[in-house]
């Protein structure tokens, strides 16, 4: 009796850190800004500079555009996005109650296109839509992150982790290896970030354009030989889920630059 | 769709040096990549870019193929009267497009 005691007791011992092992605490967070050097931070810093703004002010000219055979503009339901928007990209993604299951900012897009414009929807990654986000999100920019605080996004929450401590690919990483465990250290010339994402959509230099957090994810999957997931499929938004969660507190940027 | 973001101090003492810095939205498409079947994407990029103060051309550049997408221009000149800067972006299949800003000179 004793003797399974025992072993029951070094076996959690032995799995408790084992599980808690590499997350990062609250306190020690850092976004991916603080990684950048002095130049990509100042392009950041200034929004006569920051590419990304000239996809925000195309997503300004959008949100008051009629389209769709509903003739309706986003700002006919909801008026000026600078009061109505504000904190809303904050909390994405977000649990859809006829859905059943979480919706990123890029899917309620579409889905209000669908649902009250009578629009087609934009493609993933097209500048129409990015423009778009970029634009909502945009209004919440120092607004402390709260995506995952809905108790019915708890599952997605916990899938997402799942998922981002799970190995794959041909290189057999898990994400967490790179960004709980060695962040602040160089793959070749880049530094590993904690992977908080604060800032998306956000202007990567190296792609020259504005690009969500699922083109992000999809191209660190390809970077460990894994097959990356479809956009809009349900693992990678419960991974943005995750991840917007594990940012819990941290002010948005967006529209962030980085390398 | 065309969008610039210029910053031009809005007034500025007779005689200061201002900086002006301007960013524009454009792909700038080498001419030198292919797609997936091999073919070549042919080059689309701005060409020329210009500056006028007042109606006087202050600055000019000259742009090619391996500056990167939304180009970002800085340049400094000498603020000598109150009026306009006007912007202009030429470039490959009949682009164009132009933006402009004032600045109140004391």
């Amino acid at each position: 009796m004793s003797f399974w005691r025992a072993i029951a007791v070094v076996a959690f011992l032995v799995t408790v850190p084992g599980l808690l092992a590499g997350e990062i605490p609250s306190d020690a967070r850092r976004s991916g800004y603080s990684f950048m050097g002095p130049e990509t931070r100042a392009i950041q810093d200034d929004d006569t500079s920051n590419p990304g703004m000239l996809f925000v002010l195309d997503g300004e000219a959008l949100w008051a555009k009629k389209t769709g055979s509903a003739g309706k503009a986003c700002a006919d339901c909801h008026g000026d996005a600078r009061n109505s928007m504000k904190g809303i990209a904050a909390r994405y993604p977000a649990f859809d109650k006829t859905l059943g299951r979480p919706v990123t900012l890029d899917q309620r897009i579409n889905l209000c296109r669908a649902d009250h414009q009578q629009a087609t929807p934009l493609p993933y990654e097209s500048r129409d839509l990015l423009a778009l986000s970029a634009f909502v999100a945009q209004q919440s920019r120092g607004v402390a992150i709260t995506a995952g605080d809905d108790p019915q996004a708890k599952p997605f929450v916990e899938q997402g982790r799942n998922l981002f401590m799970q190995r794959e690919g041909q290189l057999n990483l898990a994400c967490t290896n790179c960004h709980d465990d060695n962040f602040d250290k160089h793959l070749a010339g880049a530094p590993i970030t904690q992977a908080q994402p604060t800032g998306y959509p956000l202007y990567r230099l190296e792609w020259q354009t504005l690009g969500s957090l699922e083109r992000r994810l999809r191209s660190c999957m390809a970077g460990v030989r894994a097959q990356a997931y479809d956009y809009g499929a349900p693992e990678l938004v419960a991974l943005e889920l995750y991840l917007m969660s594990r940012a819990r507190g941290m002010p948005m940027e967006t529209p962030a630059v980085r390398p | 769709m065309a969008a610039a973001l210029i910053n031009v101090p809005s007034r500025a003492k007779r005689g200061d040096i201002i900086e002006i810095r301007t960013l524009t939205s454009h792909i700038m498409e080498t001419g030198f990549r292919h797609t997936m079947d091999g073919t070549l994407v042919p080059r689309d990029i701005i060409t020329s870019f210009t500056c006028r103060y007042n109606g006087t051309e202050i600055f000019r550049a000259d742009l090619f193929p391996a500056i990167a997408a939304n180009p970002y221009l800085s340049f400094f000149t000498i603020a000598k009267e109150s009026g306009k800067f006007e912007f202009e972006w030429i470039g490959d299949n009949g682009y164009a497009s132009t933006a402009s800003a004032s600045i109140t000179v004391e």
